[in-house]
C-alpha cells in the first residue's frame, strides 16, 4: 500500500512518545541523555518526511543543524556529567536536590 | 510495494531498539539499542532520498555521538546494571501514550492547508548531495559557518570540562617537572586519595 | 428675629461640642459655667421669640436642602410657630434650671465634663424635634433625643444595671420608631412631602382606610417615646441616670415628645376620631395602670416616674379627645412641677448618701428646709389644688373628659387623680414628716448648696403661678390649634364637680399624712400586708417586666445563640476559613512541584505538553467543525 507523509508522521510520534517515555522513566542521567537523543531523532525523521513529500529541501536542511546541534550538545553535556561525577560521585537524579523551591 | 516493506521492517526494527533502550536495566544493552536504532533511522533516510542526510546520520551520530556515549559509560563505570528507583510507573506510561495519541491524533486529521509552496524545491534531476550543497552553502551559510562556531566551542568545553591539571602545559614543562610531577601522582595515590 | 432661632438651636449644640473637648480631663466648672451660660441665652432667644409670636408672626426659615432626588425633597427647615414656641420655652427653662442644678449636684463625678457636653446635645436634639418644620426634621430630633437619653441613662457605664436600663430605653424607643418610619413613610408616599404645612393640607383629600393607618402608625412611635403601655416598662428603669438627666428627660422634655408629636399632627387625628378614642382610652388607662404601681413602691424616684407616667396618660387622653390646647397645657404645667419634684429627690438622693427607700428616710424637714417646702408645694400642685398650676390643667382635662361625654374616662381619671395625691403625699410624709429612721444607717443628711435651691426657685415660681397663663395661652395657640372651649353648661354640675374633686383630693392627702406621718419602722418584707397578692402584684409591677423577659428577651437571647454557634461560626465563618485554607493547602501541596528532582521536573514538563496538546486538538476540532 502507499506510504503516505501520514505513516511517517504517525512514526516519527511514535518515536517521540518513546523518548518521552525514557525522559520521564530514568533516573540514570547518562540514560536521560540516551532518551533526549531519541526525541531529537525522532524529530528529524518527521522533518526528512516532509521535506520528500512536499518536495522542499528546507526540511532536509532543517535536520542537518538538528544533527550538528545534537552533536555539541551532547559533547558539553558529558563534560558536565564528568564535573559533577567528579564532585559527588554518583549521577543519580534523585540525589540531585539542591535546586529545591 | 518495496518500499511499503522497507518503511515497515525498519519500522518495526526502530521502535523495538528505541523501547529497549528505554526499558532495560542494564546500560551496555541500552547502548547497543541505542546505535542500531540510530542506524536504522538513517536507512528510513535513505528511503525519502535524504541520501546526504543518510550519510550524515550514520557518521555523526553513530559514529561520534555514540562513541560518545561509549567512552562516557566507560567513564562513569556503570557497565554494569543500573539501580534507578521506579516511582510511579503507571503515570509514565499513561502520559506517554496521551502524548502519543494526541500526537497522532493531530498528524492523521486533515492537514489545513493545501497550498504549501516550496521554498527550495527539490528538482528531480539533480543528486541529492549536489542539491543540499547548493543550498546549504549559499542560502544557509551564515547558520553553516555558526554551527561550526559552535561545534568548536562545544569541543573546547568538552576538553576543559573533562581535563585533568588543565593548569599545567605539558608542551610548554621540562621533561625533569613532568618526571617529578609523575612522581607525585604515583605518591599521592599510594596514599590512597583519589 | 432668624438670629434669635438660629442662638435658640444651635447655642446648645455650642455647649455640647464645648463641653465635649472636655470629655477626658478631670472636672472643670468651666463646663458646667459655659454650657448653663450658652443655655440661658437659648432661653432667651426663646423669650423674644415668644414676644414677638404673641404679636401674631411666625418665624420660618430653610437653612439649606438636605436632601433632593428625584421627587423627594426635605430641607433643614425650622419653624417657630405658636405650639412650637411654647414647646421652646418649655425645655429651655427646665434645661437651664437643671444644668445649673447639676453643676452642684455632678460636684463630686469623674465625669462631670462628659455629663455637660450629653446634657447639651440632649437639648439640642430636643430643640430640633419642636422646631422642625417637616417629619424627617422631627424624626431627627426624635432619634437625637433617644440617643442622648441612652449616653444619659447609662451615664454610669460600669454600673450594669444603668447600662441595662439605658438599652432597654434605646431598643423599646427603636421599636416604636419602625412604627412611626413607617407612618413617615406612609405620608411621603401618599402626599409626596413631609412639610407640615404641605401634608396638613392634603390630608383631608386621602381615603379614610390610609389616614387611619397614618395616624396609627404616628400613634406607635408617640407610644414608645411617651412610654405608654406596652411599651411603658423602661421609664422607671431610667431612674438609673443620675437625678438631673430624670429631671430633665424624663419629666418635662423626651417623654412629652410624643404628645408633641399627637398635638402637632391634629389635622389628622381630626379626621380619625375612632384612633382618637383609641389614644384617650389607653391614655386613662395608663394613668391609672402608673398609679397603681406606684402606691406601694419603695424607690423615691420611681415614684416619681410612675406618677409622669401617669400624667403622660392625662395627656393623651386631652390629644385623644381632640382638646390638643389642654395637652399642651398640661403638659407645659407638668414640666414645671415634674421637674421641681426630681430636683429635690436630688437633693434628698444626695444628701441620703444615694438612699433611695423613703422608709429609711423620715423628719428630714428639720434639716433641709428649703428642699421640703419645694417638694411640698411641688406635690400639692401635682395633687390639682387650687390655686397651683395642676389645678388648671387636671381639672381641665377633667372637663373636657366629662364634656364630651366620656363618663367611664372622667371617672378613672378622677379616681386617678385620687390615687396621684395619695402617694404624692405618702412620698412626702414618709420623706421628711415621721421619725428620723436614718439615724439607724448612720447617715447625716445636709441640705443641697445654696446655688442648687436659687436654680430650682424659677421652677417653684412657675408651678405656682403657670395657671394664671392660662387665658393669655389659649390666645395664643388658638390660631393654630382647633380652639374648642370647654365649659360644663350646667352651673350647679360645674361647681358640684370642681368642689366635689378637690374635697376627694385633699381627703386622699389627709388619708396618706395620717397613714405615713409618723411611721417609725423600715418594713422588711415580712408583715401582713407586704404578703397579701395585691401588694405583690403592684410591687413587681403586675409582672409585665417578668413577662417581657420571659416571652420576648429569652427566646431572642436563645435565637441569638443558635444563630451565631450554628450560622455563624459553622457556616459563614467555616466557608471564609474554608477558602483561606483551600487556597493555603493548594499551596502546600503544589509546593512538591518544585522539588529539585530533574526526573520529577520533566514529567512535569510533560503534562504541561499534554495539556496543550489536548487543548490544541480540542481548538482544532472546534474550529473545524464550526467552520464546516
Amino acid at each position: 500500500m502507499e506510504i503516505t507523509l501520514t505513516h511517517y508522521l504517525v512514526l516519527s510520534a511514535v518515536l517521540f512518545a518513546i523518548g518521552l517515555i525514557g525522559v520521564m522513566r530514568r533516573k540514570n542521567l547518562l540514560m536521560l541523555f540516551f532518551a533526549t537523543e531519541i526525541l531529537l531523532n525522532a524529530t528529524n525523521i518527521g522533518f526528512a518526511a516532509i521535506s520528500h513529500y512536499l518536495g522542499d529541501l528546507t526540511g532536509q536542511m532543517f535536520a542537518f543543524f538538528i544533527i550538528s546541534i545534537a552533536a555539541s550538545e551532547v559533547a558539553v553535556g558529558l563534560g558536565l556529567l564528568i564535573v559533577w561525577y567528579k564532585r559527588t560521585g554518583k549521577i543519580d537524579l534523585d540525589i540531585m536536590t539542591s535546586m529545591r523551591g | 510495494m518495496f518500499e511499503a516493506i522497507a518503511f515497515y521492517l525498519f519500522a518495526a526494527l526502530t521502535i523495538t531498539m528505541f523501547t529497549i533502550t528505554v526499558m532495560t536495566s542494564q546500560a551496555l544493552y541500552a547502548l547497543t539499542a541505542m546505535a542500531a536504532g540510530m542506524i536504522f533511522i538513517s536507512a528510513f533516510f535513505f528511503i525519502l532520498g535524504a541520501d546526504f542526510l543518510g550519510a550524515i546520520q550514520i557518521i555523526v551520530y553513530t559514529g561520534a555521538v555514540m562513541a560518545l556515549y561509549a567512552f562516557g559509560m566507560m567513564f562513569f563505570d556503570t557497565t554494569r546494571n543500573v539501580v534507578e528507583k521506579r516511582t510511579n510507573p503507571q503515570i509514565v506510561f499513561v502520559l506517554g501514550t496521551l502524548a502519543a495519541l494526541m500526537v497522532v491524533a493531530i498528524f492523521v486529521a486533515p492537514i489545513i492547508s493545501n497550498n504549501i509552496h516550496a521554498v527550495y524545491p527539490i528538482e528531480a534531476h539533480v543528486g541529492n548531495a549536489q542539491a543540499v550543497g547548493i543550498v546549504l552553502f549559499t542560502k544557509y551559510l551564515v547558520p553553516f559557518e555558526v554551527a561550526a562556531v559552535m561545534l568548536l566551542v562545544a569541543m573546547i568545553s568538552g576538553i576543559i570540562l573533562a581535563g585533568k591539571k588543565m593548569d599545567k602545559s605539558l608542551t610548554l614543562m621540562a621533561e625533569e617537572e613532568i618526571v617529578m610531577m609523575n612522581a607525585d601522582t604515583v605518591g599521592h595515590t599510594e596514599k590512597g586519595e583519589h | 428675629m432668624e438670629l434669635y432661632l438660629y442662638i435658640a438651636l444651635f447655642a446648645p449644640l455650642v455647649g455640647s461640642l464645648f463641653a465635649g473637648l472636655f470629655g477626658a480631663t478631670p472636672k472643670t466648672y468651666l463646663t458646667g459655667l459655659v454650657t448653663s451660660g450658652l443655655l440661658f441665652a437659648s432661653f432667651v432667644s426663646s423669650a423674644v421669640l415668644l414676644n414677638y409670636v404673641m404679636g401674631g408672626h411666625t418665624v420660618h426659615v430653610e437653612l439649606m436642602t438636605w436632601m433632593a432626588t428625584g421627587d423627594l425633597y426635605i430641607p433643614f427647615g425650622f419653624v417657630v410657630d405658636q405650639v412650637s414656641v411654647v414647646m421652646m420655652m418649655v425645655v429651655t427653662v427646665v434645661s437651664t434650671v437643671v444644668h445649673i442644678y447639676s453643676i452642684g449636684y455632678m460636684d463630686h463625678d469623674k465625669g462631670f465634663n462628659r455629663f455637660f457636653s450629653y446634657l447639651s446635645a440632649f437639648v439640642f436634639s430636643m430643640m430640633v424635634l419642636v422646631m422642625s418644620d417637616n417629619f424627617a426634621g422631627l424624626f431627627i430630633g426624635w432619634e437625637g433625643v433617644g440617643l442622648c437619653s441612652w449616653l444619659l441613662i447609662g451615664f454610669w457605664y460600669h454600673k450594669e444595671s444603668a447600662t441595662w436600663a439605658a438599652n432597654e430605653a434605646f431598643i423599646m424607643n427603636r421599636i416604636a420608631d419602625l412604627g412611626m418610619l413607617i407612618g413617615i413613610f406612609m405620608i411621603y408616599w401618599n402626599i409626596g412631602s413631609l412639610q407640615y404645612d404641605v401634608v396638613f393640607a392634603e390630608i383631608g383629600n386621602l381615603p379614610m382606610a390610609v389616614v387611619t393607618w397614618i395616624g396609627i402608625f404616628l400613634f406607635i412611635g408617640a407610644m414608645g417615646k411617651s412610654a405608654q403601655f406596652p411599651l411603658h416598662t423602661w421609664l422607671a428603669d431610667a431612674m438609673e441616670g443620675p437625678t438631673p438627666v430624670s429631671a430633665l428627660i424624663h419629666a418635662a422634655t423626651m417623654v412629652t415628645a410624643g404628645v408633641y408629636l399627637v398635638v402637632r399632627a391634629n389635622p389628622v387625628y381630626d379626621l380619625i376620631p375612632n384612633v382618637g378614642m383609641f389614644i384617650a382610652s389607653l391614655g386613662a388607662f395608663v394613668a391609672l395602670f402608673a398609679a397603681s404601681m406606684a402606691l406601694v413602691n419603695r424607690d423615691m424616684k420611681r415614684i416619681i416616674a410612675y406618677s409622669t407616667l401617669s400624667q403622660l396618660g392625662y395627656m393623651f387622653v386631652a390629644a385623644g379627645l381632640g382638646a390638643y390646647w389642654v395637652a399642651l397645657f398640661h403638659l407645659m404645667a407638668h414640666a414645671f412641677f415634674k421637674a421641681l419634684l426630681f430636683l429635690g429627690a436630688g437633693n434628698v438622693m444626695h444628701a441620703m448618701h444615694d438612699e433611695l427607700d423613703p422608709f429609711k428616710m423620715g423628719g428630714l424637714r428639720k434639716v433641709m428646709k428649703g428642699t421640703f417646702i419645694m417638694m411640698t408645694l411641688a406635690s400639692v400642685a401635682l395633687a390639682g389644688i387650687y390655686p397651683f398650676a395642676g389645678f388648671f390643667s387636671k381639672d381641665l382635662i377633667l372637663e373636657v373628659g366629662f364634656v364630651e361625654h366620656h363618663y367611664v374616662i372622667y371617672t378613672v381619671l378622677l379616681l386617678t387623680a385620687g390615687l396621684t395625691a395619695f402617694y404624692s403625699f405618702r412620698l412626702v410624709a414618709l420623706i421628711f414628716h415621721g421619725e428620723e429612721r436614718y439615724k439607724l444607717f448612720g447617715i447625716h443628711p445636709h441640705e443641697a448648696y445654696k446655688y442648687m435651691l436659687v436654680a430650682m426657685s424659677p421652677l417653684l415660681v412657675l408651678a405656682i403661678i403657670a395657671g394664671s397663663f392660662k387665658m393669655t395661652y389659649f390666645q395664643l395657640v388658638m390660631n393654630l390649634l382647633p380652639a374648642t372651649q370647654y365649659h360644663v353648661h350646667d352651673h350647679v354640675t360645674f361647681w358640684i364637680m370642681t368642689i366635689g374633686t378637690q374635697l376627694f383630693v385633699i381627703s386622699a392627702i389627709l388619708f396618706a399624712y395620717k397613714k405615713y406621718g409618723n411611721w417609725n419602722s423600715v418594713p422588711d418584707g415580712s408583715s401582713k400586708m407586704e404578703n397579701r397578692f395585691c401588694y405583690k402584684l403592684l410591687w413587681n409591677q403586675y409582672y409585665i417586666p417578668k413577662i417581657y423577659d420571659e416571652v420576648f428577651s429569652k427566646p431572642y437571647k436563645e435565637l441569638s445563640r443558635f444563630a451565631w454557634k450554628q450560622i455563624d461560626l459553622k457556616i459563614v465563618d467555616a466557608t471564609v476559613d474554608a477558602i483561606a485554607n483551600t487556597i493555603y493547602k493548594t499551596g502546600e501541596n503544589t509546593r512538591d512541584i518544585q522539588n529539585g528532582n530533574l526526573s520529577s521536573m520533566l514529567r512535569w514538563m510533560v503534562i504541561g505538553l499534554v495539556v496543550l496538546l489536548a487543548l490544541a486538538v480540542a481548538f482544532t476540532v472546534g474550529y473545524n467543525a464550526v467552520g464546516a
